[in-house]
């Protein structure tokens, strides 16, 4: 059975010169880049390149940089570390209901240490507002958390008028741009963002690798403690071979990124297209225009999503719905919660579709018509 | 035309124990298309903050990926606490023992999973049970699983001719010493995994402290047939006809049962003796009355029936009543029969159906005593 996977907002296939710059670093510049010598050396060459290299293309400077185990490495080290710098000027934290649980669960921690966290709503797109960040903004607040673009729905952000509004402000402002990385064409500096955190798994790269920007002077304290590594701010020997794959990763993305934003809109377009020609009714959650290129959340109406993803997988094709829940069974989005509200029917009949390397027009069509076939079979005819 | 094993799908209901691994296991080894699911019914969290369903559902990955099927998982919270575990406490609240596995199977494993597997396009759907169905007389006959001591035919005896066209019970037809053997042979990850025991969200934990939480405990008196007070209860529901243990009841003379309970006083019968007169009748009626023979049984028949789950059969004559209720009436006195309870009937080793225990008599008089 040909496997059709539309799941890359998951996780993404590693590109193949990533791989190939990976297994020269694993195999020949195996050294300690903290090493004295000549093969340590090498290594602390090839980490400083990719830290030159992610930071250029980000439009950061050299040390401002921190790599770590990923996304949520990324977000943790943020939220906690700057909750812990700044408790002494405030304690209170501003986020969005929509947030990915790697800035939701922190956030609920440090409610239980006596932070005064504002979790804000979304408007039916899934958009936080600026006016609304502006309204809960106290002399107390010290972190704003808000994610770039929305990992289940796509929904953009507006992070450029969150920083003019936190101008002036104590507040430092965080974004989680763990799923637009790569798609988006993303300078902290024209953002105005204090901390931006990237995992190398979302574009390409391999698992287990990201980084968290931090603009120079911002007060952070460190989570993990050890050796001197990343300037003391994260611990732990330098995993050289992911972060050399990371900034090969960060530099495909780059060149492809027009290219491929063309074709994901296109593979897009076609697969609701189809699904028109089948007469299948939908809804698209989010929205078409201000979202991620790669993602798709389409509800589909009457029907069950624990069935339909089933049954999509039966045929070969991989997609999702909101978070997993931990028995391994479906539970709401808390996402499409803070969209819809608790009762709506699209927390139980949504799926999310998510392209990028691999993914053709061809196959945007083949998924409609298996959502055709599934949905002629599962939803009674009304 | 009938389709070849390959083509035919079945979804088998694994809840991470030995008996639902093997039957996987075996469909697998036949040829058919099999895929795991997982059931999640409740949320429940042990004391060291682990999930036991997530544990419960790695197992199951385990398994599949052992066996080579793919695994899903299914939520049926909302289904489990709307239909079983609401009657569960209805029932108690009501001064009756229910049984809260006939309704699960009722209700959520042979209807709202039943749908699930197929919507996945299961032809059938199969589970661990110790039961056996067989093609006879033009219909699908329930039997007895061949292991007497495990045969759960008693918690299916709600299923109808429509669910049981389309289940499969594929370790029925072998003991359990033979489902554990075969488990180690293959090696699956559940082999050696204990068997669960009592009532599934309860689990191993102390039943009293888990209904307290979900209903008010009322003490009261615990007293004599004659209305003489010899203890304190610490409610009702805590209590079910033929209990010894934890009445705490000191002094001289046999040791004291429970005979029966007055909701409305809010008092619990008790007596001496294991054989006491008050615990024993001789027929009692039943509602929700289930055969899953689609033919109309005759109105009045002779057949052996079980009143609680491994119990010896007993021989009873089954008359129909007009309001869709059955009259059963013992051949010898029964002790401890349970209103709440399934009666559960059989011919040989067929399973004729069943259905709740409402109303019991001694000699066409009814025993209010019992609840």
């Amino acid at each position: 059975m040909n496997q059709i996977y539309a799941d890359h907002a998951a996780t993404t296939p590693v590109h193949p010169e990533v791989l190939h710059i990976m297994t020269e670093m694993l195999t020949e510049h195996y050294g300690n880049a903290s090493s004295i010598h000549a093969v340590g050396r090498r290594s602390r060459q090839v980490l400083d390149e990719a830290r030159s290299f992610v930071a250029k293309c980000t439009g950061a400077h050299f040390n401002e940089i921190i790599f770590t185990s990923g996304g949520t490495e990324a977000n943790n080290l943020a939220i906690n570390g700057v909750a812990d710098a700044m408790k002494h000027r405030g304690m209170h934290i501003i986020t969005s209901k929509i947030e990915h649980h790697a800035v939701l669960h922190p956030c609920e921690a440090l409610v239980q240490k006596g932070f005064h966290v504002t979790f804000l709503d979304v408007d039916e797109t899934g958009s936080v507002s600026a006016e609304d960040v502006k309204n809960a903004l106290t002399d107390e607040t010290i972190l704003v958390s808000i994610m770039y673009g929305n990992n289940e729905v796509g929904t953009i952000q507006p992070v450029e008028e969150i920083a003019q509004i936190l101008t002036g402000h104590q507040a430092l402002f965080h974004t989680d741009a763990v799923q637009a990385f790569g798609a988006e064409d993303i300078n902290v500096k024209k953002l105005g963002v204090d901390l931006l955190s990237v995992s190398a798994h979302k574009i390409n790269g391999p698992k287990g690798v990201g980084f968290l920007y931090v603009k120079k002077d911002t007060p952070l304290s460190p989570h993990i403690l050890g050796g001197e590594q990343e300037r003391k701010r994260r611990a732990g020997t330098e995993n050289v071979a992911s972060i050399a794959a990371l900034a090969k990763a960060v530099e495909l993305a780059a060149e492809e990124r027009e290219h491929k934003r063309k074709k994901l809109a296109e593979i897009k377009n076609a697969l609701i297209n189809r699904l028109d020609e089948h007469g299948v009714k939908y809804s698209v959650n989010g929205s078409l225009e201000h979202t991620l290129p790669h993602v798709l959340n389409l509800s589909i109406f009457g029907a069950d999503v624990e069935a339909m993803l089933v049954n999509l997988d039966l045929a070969g094709i991989a997609a999702s719905s909101g978070s997993a829940c931990t028995a391994g069974s479906i539970e709401p989005s808390h996402v499409l919660t803070a969209m819809f509200g608790q009762g709506s029917e699209r927390l139980r009949n949504s799926i999310r579709f998510s392209f990028g390397l691999g993914s053709t027009i061809e196959q945007g069509i083949k998924i409609a018509d298996e959502i055709a076939l599934i949905a002629k079979r599962l939803i009674p005819a009304n | 035309m009938t389709k070849s094993l390959k083509d035919t799908r079945v979804v088998v209901g694994m809840s991470g124990g030995v008996d639902s691994s093997v039957a996987a296991l075996l469909l697998k080894q036949q040829g058919y298309d099999v895929i795991g699911v997982f059931m999640k019914n409740w949320d429940d969290t042990d004391e060291a903050g682990v999930c036991t369903a997530t544990e419960d559902y790695n197992d199951v990955i385990r398994v599949c990926n052992q066996i080579g099927i793919p695994y899903y998982a299914v939520n049926f919270e909302k289904q489990y606490w709307d239909k079983v575990f609401t009657y569960f406490l209805e029932e108690y609240k009501a001064g009756r023992t229910p049984n809260p596995d006939v309704m699960c199977n009722k209700e959520i494993k042979f209807n709202a999973f039943l749908d699930h597997a197929i919507k996945l396009g299961a032809d059938f759907l199969a589970t661990g049970h110790y039961a056996q169905v067989e093609k006879r007389d033009g219909e699908i006959k329930m039997l007895r699983g061949l292991d007497e001591n495990k045969d759960q035919t008693y918690f299916l005896n709600q299923l109808t001719q429509d669910q049981l066209s389309k289940v499969m019970f594929p370790i029925g037809n072998i003991d359990k010493k033979e489902v554990r053997k075969i488990a180690h042979e293959a090696g699956l990850a559940t082999a050696a995994k204990k068997d669960s025991t009592g009532i599934c969200f309860i689990g191993e934990r102390n039943f009293k402290e888990f209904l307290s939480q979900y209903l008010p405990a009322q003490p009261g008196d615990m007293v004599t047939m004659d209305g003489e007070k010899v203890g304190s209860h610490d409610g009702l529901m805590y209590y079910t006809i033929g209990q010894r243990h934890g009445l705490g009841i000191g002094g001289s003379g046999e040791p004291w049962f429970v005979l029966g309970k007055d909701v409305e006083k809010n008092q619990l019968f008790v007596g001496q003796g294991f054989e006491h007169e008050s615990l024993y009748s001789t027929s009692l009626t039943a509602v929700d009355v289930n055969w899953m023979s689609a033919k109309a049984p005759e109105a009045s028949f002779r057949c052996t029936a079980k009143f609680r789950y491994r119990q010896t059969d007993s021989k009873v004559t089954v008359n129909l009543m007009e309001d869709g209720q059955v009259e059963v009436i013992f051949d010898e006195p029964s002790r401890a029969i349970t209103p709440g309870q399934a009666v559960v009937f059989y011919n040989g080793d067929e399973c004729l159906g069943g259905a709740t225990i409402d109303k019991i008599y001694k000699k066409q008089e009814q025993l209010l005593y019992v609840g």
